[in-house]
């Protein structure tokens, strides 16, 4: 009977299910939040919809927008894992223990690394990937649309086995990065690593497919006279910004898979006995660890030269020293990544070579900020939201950049290396570069998705609140790690003084949250008032790419004739020839058709890092034949698309500028 | 909101934080930037000289964000609008060497200090170091005396004015070792021994601890390092040598056991190599002898 039960169920047991009330509390949120979810579709039937207008669809505007749906709930699942941690350090100082047990503050901390950076940075910039870069480049859709739903529910598979292990079992305890020996088999042999592996291994996977889709799109879709040197800037930081996912994101899935096969298989590539060797997963870990961060933050960076040239009224400055401090960051963010760990003993020679490595970084990234700068010089600057998340990035992100130079000097490094002062450095990159820079993205091209605007009241209002309570939270935290304070320390005594700098930071997080509560406010007020909001000429900020040529939204073919580029700015220059009113000739468009089986291979996926969780063999089995059979399937079908006539274009066209 | 108060705001949240930030700074016994010890004296000079240096850009760089969003305001009439300006050969010479100059500058520091204060690096002093061998264990941390005999957990006293050689493993997870006051930290890592040196220039007692994610119980891996005057070291080490704990092989793996929040002890050392046969343990493939 056991034998029965242990090829049935692998591993798990009813345990898994128990957990303390705190943590059992989140799971319970999880299921009624879905519960919730169910009952109204059902109740407003709107099943139909969800299925054959988002879930199946192959068009990179919804995928676009599912990236950020599950994104946003991972953000507030990551923010709320954060504000438990804040207060859990509050009190956990002396003779008192906090309320969380050690093991929940460290799956807290591990959970909320992970969700940030694979989750809520990466979603959100693929989002706005998906949804820009086609209509930015003239493109009626991506290279490989299949693929790119694929890649969606690959990363949906990931974000959902991070969320089902709040509940079945527990997540990894080891932090985001995962160092062995502490992730090896012998010192967790539970499911909590294996949870971590098996998630960011399936969300990689959509990762790199993504990043080689759109890589593919913007060197081959491209409309006629888009040459390299007239993309918008957005559009070559986000070239770069793949040409990094496609170098770095095989060394991530490689090393995973490496200390699975060490955790499942005995094997011994990390360990550090029978030959192993954990300073290799930590050189690897970081040869992918540090482009990553530059594949979040260029896609930022791109966002700012979209919206600055539009509130300022002004070309954007420096073009091409723009381009060409992209391509360098690139280069060198390869070259930087042993500054994560000088403190492994390299010689001084190595530590120096990567410190002088990581500070000619801020060159091309200081030329950026100028740039920008410039791009307001003589120019007639809107503080619209956008603008005002743009002065508290630079304040922000200059600042961090600083210390994050400071740390590049790797004796200074040793004295705050893995201290709290780090994570306040990070964070003031991730935070105030490309949290700052996505909000700022997303409210610019709201409308362009949404049909209407954002109320730029309550915008400005969030955007002080993120601001200055992400000052108040995190300047605390450079002096805390300059006392001494680590990171992912869950008590600490009295004597240190620390507490009063540990509260302080906790109102910076309410502060936030307020900030968090305006968003959502925004986005009710906005829809209440969307009548008034209406963008009816899809051209709200007078715009200068060819995204804002299209109807607000755009109709699902994007393009009713393929435009003609002859310069940077097109619809910019357009506009002042002054637009023509010839009526354009419409010709049949095919465009690929909707289908499941990318929903249907990330299920599988699912089932399968589920099934090498709990080493549940048979499911793994029958999920790997699934996702070959779906492939199989694909690969047979012959009548991927359908063609749009003429008429029809004239008839959606008229309904769009309606 | 309009423009100008929306900037007022925005510089006034962001000075008010800066204001109250060096206030707390200065006013409050900050490890790193009131080192006790010769080696973190050089590196919070380090720290400062190179803070410096890069706040000669940051500094301009923010107040000119502030300067040009308010003169450039779309209401502002009286300035010059040239939508189509969007090169200057000399604007882009000057941003793109200036900052390439500052680095170069830290650039040369970055290579004499991580000679000078690479940890491997013994301290030049007419005393003869005291070598101390520290196991991160879990999770505590044992110092082993080698030439006194004597080894303790979780507390490190040693004399001042005294080049501290220490050098460094871990039996389980990776750890660092972190003085805050004295100076920099090293990783400890299991089968291989990573070496520090320090020196405290007074006495004083500190706080040390792990740096580095070692599991349940790495918060508790906190030590007192206590700087004594000779005469006080002399003293300490005389009761500890006769003290009735001993550590040998049998009583170490003992003591290695998993526990947390561990108090302070002192052991009477029964074996010389153990520090060596730590390491070792690594070297053969487990379940050999």
């Amino acid at each position: 009977m056991t034998l029965f039960a242990n090829f049935l169920y692998g591993r798990l047991t009813p345990q898994a299910f128990q957990h303390n009330p705190i943590e059992m509390s989140v799971g319970i949120g999880t299921l009624i939040a879905g519960a919730a979810i169910i009952t109204l579709l059902t109740y407003y039937k709107k099943w139909r919809w969800l299925w054959f207008d988002w879930l199946t669809s192959v068009d990179h505007k919804k995928i676009g927008i599912m990236y950020f749906v599950m994104s946003s709930a991972m953000l507030f699942k990551a923010l709320v894992e954060a504000s438990m941690m804040r207060a859990h350090q509050v009190v956990s100082v002396g003779d008192s223990f906090g309320f969380l047990e050690t093991s929940h503050y460290q799956q807290l901390f591990s959970a909320h690394g992970t969700a940030m950076i694979f989750f809520v940075a990466t979603g959100f910039v693929f989002g706005l990937i998906n949804y820009f870069i086609p209509l930015q480049i003239g493109a009626r859709d991506v290279a490989f649309p299949f693929l790119n739903s694929l890649s969606f529910w690959m990363f949906a598979a990931g974000s959902v086995t991070l969320i089902v292990s709040l509940s079945i079992g527990n997540f990894s305890g080891a932090g985001w990065s995962g160092y062995p020996p502490l992730s090896g088999i012998e010192e967790n042999p539970g499911v909590g690593i294996d949870y971590w592996l098996w998630s960011i291994q399936l969300s990689g996977a959509g990762t790199l497919l993504s990043g080689v889709n759109f890589l593919v799109t913007i060197y081959k879709m491209r409309c006629p006279g888009m040459t390299m040197m007239r993309m918008p800037l957005f559009v070559w930081s986000v070239l770069v910004s793949l040409v990094l996912i496609v170098f770095a994101f095989p060394i991530l899935t490689a090393t995973a898979a490496l200390l699975s096969l060490d955790r499942t298989f005995g094997t011994h590539f990390f360990t550090p006995d029978f030959g192993g060797n954990p300073m290799l997963y930590i050189n690897l870990f970081w040869a992918w660890g540090h482009p990553e961060v530059y594949i979040l933050m260029m896609p930022a960076f791109g966002m700012f030269s979209e919206f600055i040239p539009v509130f300022c009224k002004k070309r954007l400055f420096g073009y091409t020293s723009m381009v060409w401090a992209l391509i360098a960051i690139t280069v060198l963010s390869f070259l930087v990544w042993l500054h994560h760990f000088f403190t492994m003993g390299a010689g001084p020679g190595v530590n120096a070579f990567f410190g002088f490595m990581t500070m000619i970084i801020a060159i091309p990234t200081g030329v950026k900020i100028f740039n920008w700068l410039f791009t307001m010089y003589d120019g007639k600057v809107t503080l619209a939201s956008p603008m005002v998340w743009f002065i508290g990035f630079v304040a922000i992100f200059s600042l961090g950049g600083m210390y994050g130079v400071l740390m590049s000097v790797a004796p200074v490094d040793f004295q705050v290396h893995n201290s709290l002062f780090l994570i306040a450095h990070f964070h003031s990159m991730l935070v105030g570069g490309v949290l700052f820079g996505l909000f700022a993205g997303l409210t610019y091209w709201f409308p362009k998705m949404f049909g209407f605007k954002l109320n730029d009241k309550l915008g400005d209002w969030a955007a002080f609140c993120w601001i200055f309570g992400f000052l108040v939270a995190f300047t605390p935290l450079y002096i805390l790690g300059l006392m001494g304070a680590t990171r992912r320390m869950d008590h600490y005594d009295a004597s240190t003084g620390w507490q009063p700098l540990f509260i302080v930071a906790a109102i910076g997080l309410v502060i936030v949250f307020m900030g968090v509560g305006l968003q959502c406010l925004q986005l009710l007020v906005s829809f209440r008032d969307r009548k008034k909001n209406r963008d009816t000429t899809g051209d709200p900020w007078d715009g200068r790419t060819l995204e804002w040529s299209l109807s607000s939204p755009p109709p699902f073919y994007n393009f009713a004739v393929i435009p003609e580029v002859h310069e940077r700015d097109p619809f910019w220059a357009e506009k002042q020839k002054g637009l023509s009113s010839k009526k354009p000739v419409y010709e049949a468009i095919h465009m690929p058709k909707n289908t499941p089986l990318g929903l249907y291979i990330g299920v599988f996926s699912f089932f399968f890092g589920f099934a090498a969780v709990w080493y549940i063999v048979w499911l793994a089995v029958v999920s790997a034949v699934g996702v070959v059979a779906c492939l199989i399937v694909r690969l047979m079908d012959r009548h991927t698309e359908t063609f749009i006539t003429p008429e029809e274009i004239e008839r959606i066209e008229k309904e769009c500028r309606a | 909101m309009r423009h100008k108060p929306k900037l007022l705001l925005l510089a006034g949240l962001l000075l008010s934080v800066a204001i109250a930030a060096l206030l707390y700074v200065f006013t409050h016994d900050v490890a790193v930037l009131n080192p006790a010890g010769e080696i973190g004296h050089k590196q919070h000079r380090l720290l400062l000289v190179s803070s410096y240096l890069m706040l000669l850009i940051v500094i301009p760089t923010v107040i000119l964000t502030f300067c040009i969003s308010w003169k450039y305001r779309e209401s502002n009439h009286k300035t010059t609008y040239r939508p189509n300006w969007d090169f200057s050969l000399l604007a882009e010479s000057i941003w793109w060497t200036i900052p390439f100059v500052l680095m170069a500058i830290l650039g040369v520091i970055t290579w004499r200090a991580c000679h000078e204060l690479d940890p491997f690096k013994p301290i030049v002093s007419d005393k003869k170091p005291l070598t101390i061998q520290a196991v991160a264990l879990k999770w505590k941390w044992l110092f082993i005396y080698p030439d006194l005999g004597i080894a303790t957990v979780n507390y490190l006293p040693f004399p001042e004015k005294t080049p501290l050689h220490f050098e460094i493993t871990s039996d389980g997870p990776m750890n660092s070792f972190w003085i805050p006051k004295l100076g920099g930290q090293i990783y400890a890592m299991a089968g291989m021994k990573s070496e520090l040196n320090l020196i405290a220039n007074q006495e004083g007692s500190y706080r040390g601890c792990s740096a580095n994610l070692s599991g349940e119980g790495f918060s508790g891996m906190v030590f007192t390092a206590e700087s004594l005057s000779e005469g006080n070291f002399d003293n300490w080490t005389r009761t500890a040598m006769i003290s009735t704990n001993r550590l040998n092989l049998q009583s170490y793996n003992e003591l290695a056991e998993p526990s947390q929040y561990n108090g302070q002890a002192v052991y009477r050392l029964g074996d010389g190599g153990l520090f060596d046969q730590i390491i070792m343990k690594y070297m053969t493939p487990q379940g050999t002898p």
